[in-house]
């Protein structure tokens, strides 16, 4: 580093010196790189330079976008025919049970009623176009064309025609950023449609999902369906999530390797929905209730063994 | 200045606009839905090292950082990941400037391609520090393929300060 004239003639004033201005960048760059991994409070300085930077994004990705819809108009009317035709038998197909599910839905709710049962939650959200996906090489996300002023909120689960994509992980006031299921470490609790049995799954980050921690000699098979089992306040359950490709068990590790692909269009393009946020849970009864009750238990057992 | 040092051409002096123009069309470069095929350079990295490299004066750290902030927030990556790299390419560019600008251009793309490569290697060190997915060895053909376009780079950034051919010779410079 000798060739750059570091030491100024001491009567041209330059600023600080080049080691101390690299040293208090490192440092700044560092800390934020710290605070907005760990404590997430960045989210405003964030927002504020997308608000410059979202624009001029939007418009560079207008030719890409230009170029698809020019692509698509030239396709013609044929292709267009054809996929008409596509639909209207697809939705002479699904017809019968749709038609018979208003009257099923009022049927649940009546019996739901008769039992006692809290009535199940209905979906409904707002279709977002899904824009570009994230840069980022790192991970897997995707920026769609809604957001504060949509009342997008972060935490919101988004899904499209086949099943769960991903969740909202920040919003921006006209745009927000949603974490696909396959992002590394991305969790969704889910249940074995086939058997009932819940569990966690994982993204990879390679496209592919991981049902972890199932034990070797668990239920499962290839081709299972699973789907969100609702054990959170983000996703209502019974959204097809992701199906079993492959499962590897080693008598070696206590747990079975279960490799599952996503059911929805993941990586593909087009439009999301995101669904409004889940009605408020009951709270959950406090921890020590729990283990207080089986000692009460056992105290009425020896009260009537003294008594006997 | 000259196109390098060794050269016997000497260029008008740069416009601030225009230092300022190049950097922020590089930044588009990268928003374009083009970043996402392989082997795609960072654009901006590569502008900003030609103008640490050439007006060290003018464009240093600071700039580094608040591009590196930009690409951060455009990236949706996590912040300060670009802007730590890009400080150090300034630092380590403008330092290195006075002895790159003696070569020809083919040897300064040489001697660009370790800072370009390091600025991409120092990102997914922060990353994976930090539990993200390796992003495969397509992630590193950028720099490669930016070191070549060092030479249409030069060639590009510097047209507005070359002089016509035709000159008054009552009018040297």
């Amino acid at each position: 580093m000798a060739g750059m004239d570091h030491a100024p003639p001491p009567f041209f004033k330059r600023g600080p010196a080049p080691l101390a201005l690299l040293t208090f960048y490192i440092a700044v760059s560092l800390a934020i790189f710290v605070v907005d991994l760990r404590f997430k409070s960045l989210e405003l300085l964030r927002q504020s330079i997308a608000l410059v930077v979202d624009p001029v994004q939007r418009v560079a990705q207008t030719p890409g976008s230009l170029v698809d819809y020019a692509g698509q108009y030239l396709q013609g009317m044929r292709s267009l025919q054809v996929e008409n035709d596509e639909l209207k038998h697809a939705k002479l197909t699904t017809a019968p049970d749709l038609q018979r599910l208003a009257q099923l839905e009022a049927e649940n709710t009546r019996l739901r009623k008769l039992l006692d049962v809290k009535e199940r939650e209905k979906a409904n959200g707002q279709v977002a176009q899904i824009m570009y996906t994230a840069r980022d090489p790192f991970s897997r996300k995707v920026i769609v064309d809604k957001g504060q002023q949509a009342d997008i909120a972060a935490g919101l689960p988004a899904i499209d025609e086949a099943g769960v994509v991903g969740q909202v992980t920040r919003v921006f006031p006209f745009s927000a950023e949603i974490t696909l299921i396959t992002d590394k470490d991305q969790v969704v609790p889910v249940q074995v449609v086939r058997t009932g049995q819940r569990s966690v799954v994982f993204g990879l980050g390679n496209g592919q999902l991981e049902l972890r921690y199932m034990p070797a000699n668990a239920d499962i098979q290839v081709g299972d369906l699973l789907v969100t089992s609702g054990l959170d306040d983000i996703y209502l359950p019974g959204f097809p999530v992701a199906k079993v490709i492959n499962i590897e068990r080693d008598s070696a590790y206590s747990f079975a390797r279960v490799f599952c692909v996503p059911i929805a269009g993941v990586e593909n393009f087009g439009e999301v929905m995101i669904l409004a946020p889940r009605q408020a849970r009951p709270e959950r009864p406090p921890e020590s209730a729990g283990r207080a009750a089986p000692n009460d238990g056992q105290r009425v057992k020896k009260k009537r063994m003294t008594k006997n | 200045m000259q196109p390098t040092f060794s050269s016997s051409r000497i260029l008008l002096p740069v416009r601030p606009w225009f230092i300022f123009l190049s950097l922020i069309a590089a930044a588009v470069l990268n928003f374009l839905p083009t970043a996402h095929w392989p082997g795609m350079p960072d654009w901006v990295a590569l502008v900003l090292c030609f103008w640490s490299v050439r007006e060290f004066r003018r464009v240093g750290m600071g700039w580094g950082f608040v591009l590196g902030l930009l690409m951060d927030v455009a990236d949706g990556a996590v912040l300060g990941q670009h802007c730590f790299a890009y400080v150090l390419l300034a630092y380590t560019a403008s330092s290195l400037s006075r002895r790159i600008l003696w070569f020809p251009l083919a040897q300064q793309a040489l001697q660009i391609m370790p800072l370009l490569v390091g600025t991409q290697i120092i990102q997914v060190l922060m990353r994976l520090a930090v539990g993200a997915d390796f992003p495969g060895w397509g992630y590193f053909i950028g720099p490669f393929v930016a070191t070549l376009l060092w030479i249409p780079a030069t060639f590009i950034l510097l047209l507005p300060q070359y002089r016509p051919v035709e000159q008054d010779p009552n009018r040297p410079i």
